[in-house]
């Protein structure tokens, strides 16, 4: 027996060495036992190899995941090649990336019991054509993040649709080296966020019907704070009116239905040229982390955040917060689009719209002690605007030429 | 598909039968094949590696020990029989109360198992392999006769009748997923022979063996699980979140980013939960504000999430499909006597 498993091994070895060096191409078709033979793809997969999910429905009892760097992974497109997960019985996401240089393009992602796709420490991750939903729309039960990377440096989200996240469609998480793009979501809690993570560059995206548009957060209590250096720039941010659907407990929870881009804490953050309109709430809102924390290397308050250049169309007119009816018609029917805590410093928006304070002197206040008005932030002379362009590696943007 | 790997399982396949011809010499007993636990590759059968005398009996040939840890880790209230095989003439280091730092060729391997005495039936033998390149996790399915268990690389989702929970829909893991909870910053890495965990006795007994170098200072302080109710609440809970928690939620694990980090050495209170804000929990949260909120079990995310078996809410994430009532009430009477 040892002779014969040795003789099989050595067999192996020497068909692996027969084996051309380049890369091959494995298609999963659709149908029966798409659980075994996708995941055994995505198992036996070697760096360079490119998976192709045919057409149809994949009917998928678990959660599914790659660990070998260097695949693709292609359907057929984000509505011909669909993962559903209506029957998910175990595992916390969809679909678990932890590799890295993997390209995840053009199939869809359906009703995963927790998060959709998943990428944690995979650097190098492109998303490109890849759509997540609940197809139940808005739902407290639906998984909280549609497209997640997480803890990993250079990512690329490109033309994906993520639809009713019961936390963010796309959320960026604790990472380094960020871009957003040309993506649309919808329905979700917040449609875009990126959290405690380190230059990101989010453009051309809509943000339609979620809770709040786009959001930039940093946290405490987590491993990589201090987030930094985001730029939100050419989206259009309309409509964002859905009722928050969150589960209490995370932070999303807390952001008013209504909200256009919303800056929580964080250092250097530009948000410019993006289209803003029929947020009920408001357009901009910049405030500090709104609860107790012990953790001392954390700094709740914003700094250094430059709003200019925005089209502001209509919001404020039924601000979901504390107060908000009481505000608005103090304010005749409508509270300014940006509204400002009060925290921080280096707070200065020149989009030639009046501006709403809420008088805070510090975070975590309770909100007896606001002092609302309206408060010039335009500051003395044009700002520039001077946060660099994210760079990705180049094999990186040719994903998305091919 | 079938290219590389794929050719190498079809000529395994195709050379199986001679497994057959040598079974009845091996009944001596076998020697473990060194072979199959270092070469490249992926054994097709448990039976290549030649760890048992009997294996449907589990009865270990020479140099593969049993041990049992003081806290185990819950699967679904399955027994779990465990051994571990170091290759002759080579030496475990002991690294403080942490694991066991076992030499190359080194072989861990867990049997789960449902029922007792002649109703048991083997479900699934999980090994993990040190070789040149670092540890492999590979999962093997027992068939429905008992008498051979086959790599299953994929796992497999199988309906089982067990004493305690009726039939439930039990999980074996792919090698993915054995991935994910046995990760420390992407390495694959052993997770339960730690020397905190482990006792005197069977630490003593390895090192008169020479198959470890020395008993370190630290070891056998986790509680004996079955004396729980003796031990204080504080001790059995933290021993039990080291155990099936803290693989994942610490540095490096799976579950790094939320800032969780239920190691059994961790003192931060914020860190072990208390007051902890959730980061990405989602409906994981079940409407709660701290993963342990002091004198108040049931608003506390940590015994929400234990107490799921909804994936998405339910924690652990993998191997688990039923709820460990033993392990919810541990940390349900630490958390009340919490002032």
């Amino acid at each position: 027996m040892k002779t014969l498993n040795g003789m099989c091994l050595a067999a192996g070895a020497l068909l692996m060495a027969a084996t051309p060096a380049w890369a091959e191409t494995i298609t999963v078709a659709a149908g029966e036992g798409a659980q075994e033979r996708l995941q055994e793809a995505l198992i036996l997969a070697e760096p360079g190899d490119e998976i192709v999910l045919g057409a149809g429905r994949f009917t998928l009892t678990d959660g599914l995941s790659l660990d070998v760097d260097g695949v693709t992974v292609r359907g057929a497109g984000m509505d011909q090649s669909v993962l559903d997960f209506s029957g998910q019985l175990g595992a916390g996401e969809g679909l678990l990336v932890t590799s890295d240089n993997v390209v995840l393009r053009e199939f869809g992602v359906e009703n995963s019991k927790g998060d959709g796709i998943k990428s944690k420490g995979a650097d190098n991750i492109v998303y490109y054509k890849i759509r997540v939903e609940w197809t139940g729309g808005p739902d407290e039960k639906n998984g909280a993040y549609a497209i997640y990377p997480v803890e990993s440096e250079n990512v690329l989200v490109d033309s994906v649709t993520t639809i009713a996240a019961s936390d963010a469609g796309i959320y960026v998480g604790q990472s380094k080296n960020i871009i957003v793009r040309n993506s649309v979501a919808k329905y979700n809690v917040a449609g875009i966020e990126i959290e405690n993570s380190y230059g990101a560059d989010v453009y051309n995206n809509l943000a339609v019907n979620n809770t709040g548009g786009i959001l930039v957060f940093d946290l405490p209590d987590i491993p990589q704070q201090g987030g930094r250096d985001v730029r939100v720039f050419n989206n259009i941010v309309v409509d964002n009116n859905t009722r928050n659907f969150a589960p209490e407990g995370n932070i999303v929870s807390e952001v008013p239905s209504g909200m256009g881009v919303m800056v929580m804490s964080h250092y250097n953050v530009e948000v410019f040229k993006n289209v803003f309109a029929e947020n009920a709430t408001g357009n901009v809102l910049i405030i500090a982390y709104p609860n107790e924390t012990e953790d001392e290397d954390y700094n709740p308050l914003p700094v250094n955040v430059l709003v200019k250049d925005n089209i502001q169309g209509r919001a404020g007119y039924k601000p979901n917060m504390d107060g908000g009816e009481m505000l608005a018609a103090a304010f005749g029917g409508t509270i300014p689009p940006v509204t400002h805590d009060g925290n921080g410093t280096d707070i200065v928006v020149q989009d030639g719209v009046p501006v709403l304070t809420l008088g805070y002197t510090k975070p975590a206040q309770p909100v007896t002690e606001a002092k609302p008005g309206i408060v010039d932030l335009s500051g003395d002379a044009d700002k520039p605007l001077s946060l660099k362009p994210i760079v990705l590696p180049e094999a990186m943007e040719a994903v998305v030429k091919q | 598909m079938m290219g590389k790997a794929g050719f190498c399982l079809l000529a395994a396949g195709a050379l199986a039968f001679g497994s057959a011809i040598a079974a009845d010499a091996r009944r001596a007993m076998p020697v473990v094949s060194d072979e199959a636990i270092t070469r490249p590759g992926m054994p097709r059968t448990l039976e290549d590696y030649q760890f048992f005398i009997h294996a449907d009996a589990q009865m270990p040939t020479m140099g593969v020990e049993p041990y049992s840890l003081n806290t185990p880790l819950y699967s679904d209230g399955a027994d779990k029989l465990r051994f571990v095989y170091i290759p002759a003439g080579k030496q475990a280091i002991a690294d403080g109360e942490g694991l066991l730092q076992f030499p190359v060729g080194s072989a861990l391997i867990k049997t789960f198992a449902f029922g007792e005495g002649e109703d048991r039936r083997l479900i699934e033998t999980r090994v993990l392999l040190h070789r040149e390149d670092g540890w492999i996790a590979l999962p093997y399915r027992w068939n429905e006769e008992q008498t051979e268990a086959k790599l299953a690389l994929v796992g497999a989702r199988l309906e089982i009748d067990t004493p305690d929970h009726g039939t439930i829909s039990y999980r074996i893991p792919n090698k993915n997923q054995c991935k994910q909870c046995h990760s420390i910053d992407g390495t694959l890495v052993p997770i339960g022979p730690k020397a905190r965990n482990l006792s005197h006795e069977w630490l003593d007994h390895r090192v008169a063996t020479g198959q470890l170098d020395t008993r370190p200072e630290h070891s056998d302080i986790l509680p004996d699980w079955t004396q729980r109710d003796h031990a204080p609440a504080d001790q059995a809970a933290r021993a039990y979140l080291d155990v099936n928690c803290a693989h994942c939620h610490r540095p490096g694990g799976t579950a790094s980013n939320s800032g969780l980090d239920l190691r059994w050495e961790q003192q931060d209170l914020t860190a072990i939960g208390i007051m902890k804000r959730p980061v990405a929990a989602g409906r994981g949260s079940g409407g709660l504000n701290f993963s342990i909120l002091p004198a108040d079990p049931s608003r506390s995310i940590m015994v929400h999430r234990m107490r799921s078996e909804d994936p998405g809410v339910a924690m652990p994430e993998l191997g688990k499909s039923t709820v460990d009532e033993d392990g919810v009430a541990i940390v349900e009477r630490w958390i009340a006597e919490m002032k």
